[in-house]
């Protein structure tokens, strides 16, 4: 074995020390708070413009079946098993909801909703958000819920002044029967 | 500048901040540590929170405002360690997540971790939301708002999530009952999740150094007393707040889903999430590593390989001899890295053994020992002959460098015999020993930075068994010789080798001066 004198370090340090590495921690930690700070808190965002109100049409309603009950045959009723003969057979699927809404006389969603469920036969659910200009607004909202007919069978105008920032919700009342606005 | 560049451009980061800090000090090689240290801080502050938080639609507000009121209170001071801790560990996991990427570290054997890795990032993003909804405050009816006309995206549901927040009356205390599991439940979840991201690495590193806990603690605790977090006014549901300041690191997802549509951050989500699932899988030109292979006739089941195996690849079972108490190393070949730091664990890895062919109790197929002792001895004699009278010859100086790390640009010269290791970790630290008994007059061992060692422990075992303090160790005569020196070099950085074997050069022509 070769005997020699030591002169160097045998390997770089795990863990700096001096000045130079108090300073490069500061930094690094200081930008650290500085990126946490300032992107935990900034930009601010504006959901909407300063003279904008928000309109959210939401109606979640079973809408009526699509056909009337009928009564079974014999030779139908034959063909069931004996605990299943009812007489009457009522279709279990529902008529897509139809809604309508109108601002200011123009069209501002025209929307048809399937009924929910496997066999048709759930709720059907509307929702939809529009960003509006404050101010007074003529609403109109129409609403079909019986496939069997031509017409719409709900509907509600108003006049409404909406202020900045204001949510305005038009909505179902399944007790009173009527579309409303909240 | 290209994406080949990444890496090269990261590992440059590493590399600097390690030379400014030191390794332990350097956040960017203790990612993932400081991440879980941000989810205990989480977890504890959280604790906190939830004792003082009145769990009902009409309560919580008020009951966080009063943490509030105190300034520099422990309850206000908790609550912005909370929500900066929680940025904290959102921004500490998807850096985490980077730099695995971009070292490459999910394929073969890292498979695993990085799957469960990555199947917790849905959970951070439940949890973290969530909090926001608890407050309920403006911000947290912006949130709450906007991620369930987020979910309604989805056509499965029958109805609309997002009518739970049209109006002021539609949110009850059993829709808090439901924030209050998303915030406290999801977390639960993330633990376990996090238990089975660490299961297949040993001694996973779920704390940072010292040095950096502190410093990380000490800069969270300075911002939430100068910076603490307010709330933006109790939720109003009949408006929109005009102007929020929203947290970029978490909410992010709303802004852009409202400046682009729900479908589209949807595809983001779905698609980045798969593409992380299915990036190990991703055929590769990149080889399964060759694993290591046990001789039954040299396993003496002592357990160092089992104990320093960093990827738990190797477990003990019954020896085939079927003597009473004797074991052996068995290799799993779909956990092992190939790293051979098993290799230089073994006590059989002895190059002094009179054995024509080296076999030992555990070797590497692709570079076994028995190789790596003859071209040390081939090398040496090599030298020898072509300079013995040569008197500006100080005598060779053998490299064992790790062909992840460094390489030597002096390589070519004639006084260094470089022998390149899968990773110093392979090297038993007695063929220092044997080295400089054989004709070498030093022996310089490069390892990559602790920390920044591609197979995480192979730097740090090969330090403490030069230094002594692990089995197997080197010969206490060579430990403090100043004719074996250890240096610590990522790829790239050749200029760390050459620099220390400028500087063993120089010691060796002292000593000869000095001993003429």
């Amino acid at each position: 074995m070769v005997e020699v004198p030591s002169t160097a370090p045998r390997a770089a340090p795990a863990t700096r020390r001096g000045p130079a590495a108090w300073v490069g921690q500061i930094i690094l930690y200081g930008l650290f708070a500085l990126t946490i700070g300032v992107f935990s808190h900034w930009p601010p965002y504006h959901h909407l413009s300063g003279d904008e109100a928000l309109v959210k049409l939401s109606i979640v309603h079973a809408g009526k079946p699509v056909s009337d009950c009928r009564q079974r045959t014999p030779e139908e009723l034959a063909k069931l098993p004996p605990n299943m003969r009812a007489a009457t057979n009522c279709p279990r699927e529902r008529s897509p909801l139809v809604v309508e809404l109108d601002i200011d006389g123009k069209p501002a969603a025209r929307m048809s909703a399937p009924p929910s469920g496997l066999s048709r036969d759930g709720a059907s659910a509307v929702y939809r958000r529009l960003p509006v200009a404050a101010g007074e607004r003529e609403f109109a909202v129409r609403m079909r819920d019986n496939a069997r007919s031509a017409g719409f069978d709900y509907t509600l105008e108003r006049r409404v002044t909406l202020k900045p920032a204001q949510v305005l919700v038009i909505d179902f009342d399944p007790h009173r029967g009527t579309l409303t606005l909240q | 500048m290209s994406l080949a560049a990444a890496p090269k451009l990261w590992r440059r980061l590493e590399q600097l901040l390690d030379r400014a800090l030191g390794a332990r000090a350097n956040p960017i090689r203790h990612l993932g540590a400081l991440a879980f240290l941000a989810f205990w801080l989480l977890a504890l502050s959280g604790l906190w929170l939830y004792a003082v938080l009145d769990t009902s639609a009409s309560g919580a507000y008020a009951s966080i405002e009063a943490l509030s009121r105190v300034p520099w209170s422990i309850g206000g001071v908790l609550r912005s360690m909370h929500r900066y801790g929680a940025d904290a560990f959102v921004m500490l996991t998807a850096l985490h997540l980077l730099r695995e990427l971009l070292h490459g570290r999910f394929r073969h054997f890292r498979r695993f971790s990085w799957l469960t890795g990555s199947a917790l990032l849905p959970i951070i993003a439940v949890s973290a939301v969530g909090g926001f909804w608890l407050n309920w405050d403006r911000l947290g009816q912006f949130s709450a708002t906007a991620t369930a006309e987020w979910l309604d995206a989805l056509p499965l549901l029958g109805s609309t999530l997002a009518r739970n927040f049209l109006t002021t009356a539609n949110v009850s205390d059993r829709l808090f009952s439901l924030f209050v599991f998303v915030h406290v439940g999801m977390p639960l979840l993330l633990v376990f999740g996090l238990w089975f991201h660490i299961q297949r690495i040993t001694r996973a590193e779920v704390f940072p150094p010292r040095p950096l806990a502190v410093g990380f603690l000490a800069t969270l605790l300075a911002l939430a007393l100068a910076l603490p977090i307010q709330s933006q006014g109790p939720a109003q549901l009949a408006s929109i707040p005009p102007s929020l300041a929203i947290d970029w690191f978490i909410l992010f997802a709303h802004p852009l889903m409202y400046a682009t549509s729900a479908g589209l951050v949807w595809a983001i989500a779905m698609v980045g999430f798969l593409a992380l699932l299915l990036l190990p899988f991703v055929p590769t030109r990149i080889a399964r590593p060759t694993v290591a292979v046990v001789d039954p006739d040299n396993c003496s089941g002592c357990q160092r390989c089992f104990v320093d195996c960093p990827y738990a690849a190797i477990t003990m079972a019954a020896h085939p001899s079927k003597r009473a108490g004797h074991q052996i190393a068995v290799v799993d070949v779909d956990l092992c890295a190939g790293c051979g730091i098993c290799v230089g664990a073994c006590p059989s890895s002895t190059p002094f053994r009179h054995i024509e062919e080296l076999v030992t109790g555990i070797d590497m197929p692709q570079q076994a020992l028995t190789t790596l002792r003859s071209a040390l001895r081939q090398r040496l004699q090599q030298h020898a002959q072509s300079s013995p009278h040569d008197a500006a010859d100080t005598g060779p100086i053998v490299l064992f460098r790790c062909s992840q790390g460094a390489d030597a640009s002096a390589e070519t010269a004639g006084d260094v015999i470089t022998l390149p290791l899968i990773c110093t970790g392979q090297l038993p630290p007695s063929f220092i020993d044997y080295a400089l008994r054989d004709g070498a007059a030093a022996v310089v061992v490069a390892t990559c930075r602790l920390s920044g060692c591609t197979y995480r422990l192979g730097a740090q075992w090969t330090s403490e068994r030069l230094s002594g303090a692990r089995e197997p160790h080197l010969r206490a005569a060579y430990r403090d010789a100043p004719n074996v020196m250890l240096i610590e070099a990522d790829a790239g950085e050749n200029r760390e080798i050459d620099m220390g074997l400028t500087t063993m050069r120089a010691r060796l022509t002292q000593f000869k001066a000095t001993s003429v």
